[in-house]
Formats: structure tokens, sequence, C-alpha cells
């Protein structure tokens, strides 16, 4: 926007402002600070370019009169929020809601490119949900853990809450998560491409806990999850994996779960694919072999070229994206930038994230932004200096054991086109002379 | 032997001041036990049938159910609607490894039993959990006739669905990954070999 557009936009608005006092109309200074704001703003964020519509509050967010000068007027006082909190009326990040025909089995997609820091804000960690989302009352739910057991138990929310806890940081991925890239670039953005990814604290009790409790069979080899959601989704879980880090959260980000991730029980499983992570947790059935549940079998088995499909591939490979700059976003001129990234790994520790500059050819190392954790994303970012020629960012996580992230060729040659779950290809962002980014492979 | 240990943590509670901390390791009354009748309310089917309810039905009784319960989502020829978020069920036979693969029940799925489980577990989407046993084993006659699996008459009950050999009961092995070519040099012109 022009200075002389802006000027004309405000004086149109003060002139519709005019017979207004001190908060009769509180969306109207928003107007025009987000104008001003846009007009000031880098065209770099074009996500955030969307906010100029005013008028009406962000999501989790409170319009409020917003001053020339706060230091000259009162602020509001304590708890006109009712005691929860809301976020800056300036802060429009969301999820976005996946192209599917029917929002009751569904996926919303993490806006990665506007979160900060390594935990994704509760309100904002990607949801997928295969028959809504249950409201489920904590009073009248219990956990039930019976099968190969010596005493089958169940336990209300409070008698977990009564248990020993643990509190450890995860990512949780759908291990659907940028299945659109197997055979073309389709993601415009990077909340599209990776945004089934998100981070946070979760706590609850180890399974290990519940199983002493009931007392495990010696037969006992596997362990069937299952939801009180109107799928009543079941999958088979490792009883090895239940008894090295399985842990059946109630809190997330310091606080309950949230309902549309489980509330107020649900399983995490460190590094496994998303939907094993059974939300709304009831049940609990100690087996000596898998069930074969439709996820297990139909879902989430991984189809090869020669037709047939793998299956128990459970933990999501390392895996990293350019969070900034990346798709849909504009560069506006030359000159230097700070690459960003997330780098996660459900296998063990990101041990170092390198950059390429160039599709591929030559590397550099990224630096690490937090200390890695097992079965936890990290955040990364280099120091670039853009000439203001065209360019292909990539980044590739390398993990502790040594794994380093495949390219897209790479991986379809393994797997062919239809593997459709588990893709972790390295990510490929194209910067063209103008500044503009694309997704593109390479 | 159980009041003999509880004397021994006494003494030693005593004698370490410490009582607290040893008693609190156990927590036994954590948990309340429940009865078999308490837990029939819940199911989960395995590929040999264990878990299957009493009941029956045939493809002829399963049609009509399928009619009036499921088609107006998964479409009159099982083929599935998009716009309802409703998969095929049947359909794709021999397409797994051609460049368009379609994985239904037909084509890919390797139990019948996970069939039933998962009608009786959330099937009709909009009324999960109201459908009958006999219905149960109606639809999944039908779904595994009109796949060819079975003839239209066979009735399907907790002896025989397990029995049902599914086209694609080979199609699965187990890889937990990573893929081992991965570390190979030079993979992928290699893996196209």
């Amino acid at each position: 926007m022009s200075q002389g557009s802006e000027t004309a936009a405000r004086a149109q608005e003060e002139v519709e402002e005019c017979p207004c006092k001190e908060g009769m109309k509180p969306d109207v200074d928003v107007a025009r600070r987000r104008l001003l704001l846009s007009a000031a703003a880098i065209t770099a964020m074009p996500g955030q370019l969307a906010a100029a519509t005013p008028a009406k509050a962000p999501p989790g967010a409170v319009l409020y009169d917003v001053p020339d000068d706060a230091t000259k007027v009162m602020g509001r006082p304590l708890l006109e929020d009712g005691g929860y909190g809301t976020r800056s009326q300036f802060e429009t990040a969301v999820r976005m809601r996946a192209d599917n025909p029917n929002d009751m089995t569904s996926w919303s997609f993490t806006p990665l490119a506007d979160t900060i820091g390594n935990l994704t804000p509760s309100g904002l960690h990607y949801e997928r949900h295969h028959g809504g989302i249950p409201a489920i009352d904590p009073a009248m739910h219990y956990l039930y853990v019976h099968g190969l057991v010596d005493e089958p138990k169940k336990f209300s929310v409070a008698d977990i809450k009564r248990l020993p806890s643990i509190t450890r940081k995860y990512f949780i991925e759908c291990s659907g998560n940028t299945l659109d890239e197997w055979s073309k670039p389709k993601g415009k953005n990077v909340q599209v491409t990776h945004g089934l990814l998100s981070t946070s604290e979760w706590t609850g009790v180890p399974f290990a806990t519940f199983a002493r409790h009931v007392g495990l069979k010696d037969n006992a080899s596997w362990v069937l999850g299952e939801g009180a959601d109107a799928a009543v989704m079941t999958r088979s879980i490792p009883l090895d994996k239940m008894l090295s880090d399985g842990l059946i959260a109630y809190g997330q980000n310091g606080e309950a779960l949230r309902p549309e991730q489980g509330y107020p029980l649900r399983l995490v499983l460190p590094g496994y694919e998303g939907n094993m992570m059974i939300k709304w947790l009831r049940r609990l059935q100690v087996s000596d072999r898998p069930f074969m549940t439709r996820e297990e079998t139909g879902r989430y088995t991984g189809l090869m070229p020669d037709g047939r499909a793998r299956q128990f591939y459970y933990a999501m490979d390392a895996k990293s994206v350019i969070t900034f700059p990346s798709g849909e976003m504009m560069l506006p001129k030359p000159g230097h930038y700070q690459i960003r990234g997330i780098a996660w790994t459900g296998r063990g520790r990101v041990q170092a994230v390198d950059i390429s500059l160039d599709g591929g050819k030559n590397w550099v190392p990224a630096r690490l932004d937090d200390v890695p954790e097992p079965m936890c994303t990290v955040r990364f970012s280099y120091p670039w200096y853009w000439d203001g020629k065209p360019a292909v960012l990539q980044s590739r996580c390398i993990e502790d054991s040594g794994y380093v992230q495949p390219t897209r060729s790479d991986l379809v040659a393994l797997r062919g086109e239809h593997f459709v779950y588990h893709y972790n290809a390295i990510q490929s962002w194209a910067v063209a002379a103008d500044g503009s980014v694309t997704n593109v492979h390479v | 032997m159980c009041t003999s240990r509880t004397l021994l943590v006494f003494f030693l509670a005593v004698l370490f001041g410490f009582s607290a901390q040893v008693q609190a390791g156990d927590a036994s009354d954590i948990g309340t036990s429940v009865t078999d009748a308490e837990l029939s309310a819940f199911f989960a089917i395995l590929p040999d049938g264990e878990g299957l309810p009493a009941g029956s039905g045939n493809a002829v009784q399963g049609s009509a159910i399928y009619a009036e319960k499921c088609a107006m989502c998964h479409g009159d020829k099982l083929e599935g609607i998009y716009d309802t978020g409703a998969p095929p069920l049947a359909g794709g036979a021999n397409s797994l490894a051609t460049k368009q693969p379609l994985k239904t029940i037909e084509s890919y799925w390797p139990y019948a039993t996970t069939l039933y489980d998962y009608i009786w577990r959330t099937m009709p989407f909009h009324e999960p959990g109201s459908l009958t046993a006999d219905e149960v084993y109606a639809l999944s006659a039908y779904i595994l006739s009109v796949g060819k699996i079975i003839g239209e008459n066979e009735v399907m009950d907790a002896q025989s669905l397990p029995k049902v050999r599914m086209p694609n009961a080979d199609g699965f092995y187990v890889d937990p990954g990573p893929d081992r070519l991965i570390y190979r040099p030079g993979k992928a012109s290699r893996a196209k070999k």
C-alpha cells in the first residue's frame, strides 16, 4: 500500500469513527491499526497480511480499543477475560481444515510457520478424528485394563491422578503427514504439507504402572487400545512399546488434555504414528497377538510397488522442514534472513540438521535452537544472505543413530508412489528471483 | 508371610523413621476390580474368530439392510461416494501392483473378521453401534459376496466368518523399517534395478 492510499484510508476511517467515544466501537481503532501494520509490514508473510481484514476478533481473541498511546490511557482491569485469558487480537494463526467432504472424519493442520518455539499451543495442535469429537464427563469415564492380566481393573480419572505421574515433551505426527507429496508437489504451503505435526508437554502415568496394578500373564505380548469416540478407535500396540515408554496422558501443556486431543485420557506412544495414540482412551486389553483392526490392516499399512504391503511400520522416521521461507511467502528484497525450520525423529533424538541452498548439491550445518530430546522436535535456523537469485532451499535431519533423512527420489525408488503413509523425504522450497516461494520437487 | 513382611517394614520404619516413604510405594488400593459381566460390554474380534458373538446372516438378508442403512453413503454398488466421505467397499481386484491401486475390503483387507469388528464398532456412520449381531453378519456376508469372496447364500456366523479366505490374505508382511536400502550408497539407482 502506498503512502497516499494509506492516508486516504485513514481519513475515511476518521470520518466514520468521528461520533464515537472511547470503547463504543472497539473495532475501529483495530481496523486502523491493522491498516498501518499491513502497510508497514514486510511482505514476507502473506498469511499475516490476510489478518488486515478488521472488525472481527480472531478465534481465541477479544477485540479491544487500541489507543494511539497506551501510556496515556488506563488499561483494562484484570480478569475481564473471565479468568482463562485470551490471545492478542493481533494474533491470527489458526488450524486449517483439510479439503475433505466430511468434517466428522477429517483432519486439521497446525500452522507451523506461525508457531514459535518448540511447543505447539494446545489450541493449534493438529487434529485427526474418525467419528467427530466426543464430549466426555471425566466423572463418568473409566480406563479398563483387562485381558491377559491377573486381576482386571478399572481406573477412574481421579484414580489415575492419584498415581505417580511423569511429564515429557513429545511430538505427535500423523502417519499421513505430507502424504500428498509422493508424486507431485501439491501442498501450497508448509501448513498443508507438514502441518499434521505438533509437539506438547504430556503428563500422565506410564503403562508400566498399570501393568503392576493388574499383573501381566506370561504370554502377554500385545495391548489393544480403544477410544470412547463414535469411531471406537482401536489399535494393537506391542507390549514392549507399552512397557518402555507408553503413557496414559491426562495433561497437555500444563492443563487437561483438549477435547480434540482425547479429553480426559489419551495414549501417548513416543515417536509412533499418531493414529496409535488412542484418544478418549477407555480400554486396554492385553493379548498374546495383534487384533488386526481396520486401522492396522485396511488403513495405515504401506503399499509397495509389488502390490504387497508393509505392516506394523510404527515409528515416524527422521524428517525436517523449513518453515521460513516456505510456500506462498514472498521475500521482499535481497538481504539477510533467518532460515527457520523444525526437525524431528520418532526413533531417537535429532543429532544435527543440514541446510542446502542449491537443491541438495551442497550442504552446510544449521544451528539447533534448542536441546534435542528423545522423540521430540527441535527448531533449527541458519543465517542466510539472499542475493536475489533463484534458490532451492532444503533441510535434512540427521538422527542420533546416524540415519539421514532421504531425498524424495530415494524414497520413491524404495517404496513407489502409493505407500501413502510415513513420507519423510526432504522438502524443497524454490525461491524465485521475485522473492516468491513455492513447493517444488527436484 | 504377609504378616511377617508387614512386621519387618514396621520395624524398619520405626528404626529409620521414614514410614511414609516405605508404605507409599504400593498403592494397590487404587483402581477397582471388574467382573467379566462388566467387561462383556466391550469387544474386539481376532482373526481366528475369538470375540465373535452368536448370530448369523447371509448376503440376501444383508442386501436389504445395506440398501436401507449403508447405500446412502457407500453407494448402491459399494463404489463409495466421495461427498459423504465413505470409501468404496468393493472393487479393485488385481489393482494393487498397478499404477492406480484401489484398496477396498475386496482387494486389500486380509481378514474377514476385521469387517465384522469394524461394522459392529462404528457403523452406520450416523448411528454407530446400532446394529444387531445378525445384521452385522448379514452385512459382512453381503459385502463379501459382492466381492465374489463368498456365495450369496453362504451363512456367516462365528464359525464360518473366520474361515473365509480373503483374496489379499498373503498381501502383508511385517516391516517396521527403516528401509534397509536407505543405508546403501547410490541407493536410488540401485533400488530401481
